[in-house]
């Protein structure tokens, strides 16, 4: 790897954010200036050899261009004006550590605000925060690359235009904006590990790894990392040789990264020292039990139904639910497991939830109801989405 | 930075005149107090909802037409333009606004090439 590869890798992520401060958070000649910036270095390190401190140098160099490209602008006077900044270059930049992390978390948030398309934040928190080029996140997404840099331009733009601010938000809006940040993390992840692609979900892992080391007292980002690498752990035994998804409960547990899942756990017991636990620090601890467990019948059942109880009521939703009973059924029996999703199945915006089907199918095979089995296998299959859905249901339906 | 906030509301749960109403248009005039106090308040008014005129010119011929430019569920009623440090400020003070229970507040910022 060349030097330049090396630091756009390593350094620019933080030479966009400290850019990006000294413009007021404007993103998008942040950007600009710093690819300026990487056009340079590629033509004058292969001159005069690559500097010392290359972040230093890149910094400088790109805030050299972002004020040409003010000068040259039509409202270049204005704007200089506006921005009062020295313009002298070189002495004052700092480029202590805590100063860069500062303009890192700066730059999360404004990444990561909510008046940008919830795919938008994912793609600019992947180009300006983890560093990754506009072509890796289009094949990610599975779009092409003009119309990801589209994407991101139209994203920058409207951090520009609109002023999104580039700032930790204060404390009335941390607990919200916090929350929105690490779900986006969370849906990079779950982007990654739904297509099984392993790539986004190792950015998810870095960017928690990031957020956790940036904002050490905040124990929900402690517990989404803590469920991000439990959950990493089992990526292995995921797929089985021809490609299919398995179950947890068919999964080789042999197959575990089992230092994955001990980091996930020494996370976890970080976040549930820091306070009561948040909604990620439960999945975290359900993860966790499941990956301690040598086999599915051994799981801690009554724990698990606990924890799901709680995060129903911090975070209610269906598939929560659907959860919960299931846990319930091993954890007591699978009668008591299908009371809890009779009471779900009441709701008729309900009624063609195929989860809720495969769920019932599973707890009145278990206690015994073959005919009812049957008839909820039915109807999960008649709403399954792809081949690969219908297939597993079919499977688990013949051994009724 | 200045941004336009655009209030609508969905004619068809329209409110009548009466108490609760009342209690609306008391807090309107309480919200444009507390932006006057913060010095954030440029300009508002109220729009006439079914009186409104389009004109468009597209082969050098006007052409008149009776209505607003897009028919939609929402009706423009008024609007408000600010003075605020950034997006969160502006959505600050549109939180504020009774329209955001009943209908929307879409936050134009103004472009600043214009403004000089």
């Amino acid at each position: 790897m060349s030097a330049l590869e090396r630091a756009y890798r390593d350094e620019r992520a933080a030479v966009l954010a400290t850019i990006t401060r000294r413009l007021d958070g404007d993103l998008a000649l942040a950007e600009d200036a710093v690819q300026d910036a990487f056009v340079a270095a590629a033509v004058e390190w292969d001159r005069r050899g690559v500097p010392d401190r290359p972040g230093a140098w890149l910094t400088t160099t790109a805030w050299r261009k972002a004020l040409d490209r003010l000068r040259h602008a039509r409202i270049a006077e204005a704007r200089a004006a506006d921005l009062a900044q020295p313009v002298s270059y070189d002495a004052d930049f700092d480029f202590e550590r805590s100063s860069l992390d500062d303009d890192q978390l700066r730059m999360i948030f404004t990444c990561c605000h909510p008046a940008l398309a919830p795919e938008a934040r994912m793609a600019l928190t992947l180009r300006s925060v983890a560093g990754l080029t506009v072509a890796e996140i289009a094949r990610a997404f599975l779009s092409s690359d003009s119309a990801m840099e589209r994407r991101l331009t139209r994203a920058r733009r409207k951090v520009t235009e609109a002023a999104i601010p580039f700032r930790v938000p204060p404390d009335d809006l941390l607990p919200e904006r916090l929350a929105g940040v690490l779900r986006v993390v969370y849906l990079i992840y779950t982007e990654g590990h739904g297509s099984v692609r392993g790539d986004l979900c190792e950015e998810a892992i870095r960017l928690a790894r990031l957020l956790a080391r940036l904002m050490p007292d905040e124990a929900e980002v402690a517990g989404l990392l803590a469920l991000l690498l439990v959950t990493e752990g089992r990526r292995p035994a995921r797929v089985d040789d021809a490609g299919a998804l398995v179950a947890l409960e068919e999964q080789d547990r042999g197959r575990w990264d089992r230092a994955a899942i001990a980091d996930g756990v020494a996370m976890l017991e970080r976040a549930l020292r820091l306070r009561r636990p948040g909604p990620y620090a439960i999945q975290a601890a359900i993860a966790a039990l499941h990956s301690q467990a040598a086999t599915w019948e051994a799981t801690d059942w009554p724990q698990i139904a606990g924890l799901y109880a709680e995060l129903a009521r911090l975070d209610p939703s269906p598939v929560v639910t659907i959860n919960r009973a299931v846990a319930v059924a091993f954890a007591a029996g699978a009668a008591h497991g299908l009371a809890i999703l009779d009471d779900l199945g009441a709701d008729p915006r309900l009624e063609s939830y195929l989860p809720l089907h495969a769920a019932r199918a599973e707890l009145l095979r278990r206690a015994g109801d073959a005919a009812g089995a049957d008839v909820a296998y039915a109807a999960a299959i008649a709403l399954a989405h792809s081949d690969a859905e219908r297939a597993a249901l079919e499977r688990r339906r013949v051994r009724v | 930075m200045q941004y336009l906030l655009l209030l609508t509301y969905r004619p068809e749960d329209n409110t009548q005149p009466g108490p609760e109403l009342d209690a609306e248009m008391e807090r309107w005039s309480e919200l444009t107090d507390e932006m006057r106090q913060a010095g954030v308040w440029v300009a508002a008014a109220g729009l006439t909802s079914d009186s409104a005129t389009t004109v468009r010119a597209p082969s050098g011929d006007t052409v008149i037409t009776d209505g607003p430019y897009a028919e939609t569920k929402e009706v423009l009623f008024s609007f408000i333009v600010i003075d605020v440090e950034d997006l969160d400020a502006a959505i600050a003070w549109a939180e504020k606004t009774p329209a955001v229970t009943y209908g929307s507040v879409e936050i134009r910022p103004m472009d600043r090439l214009t403004l000089k």
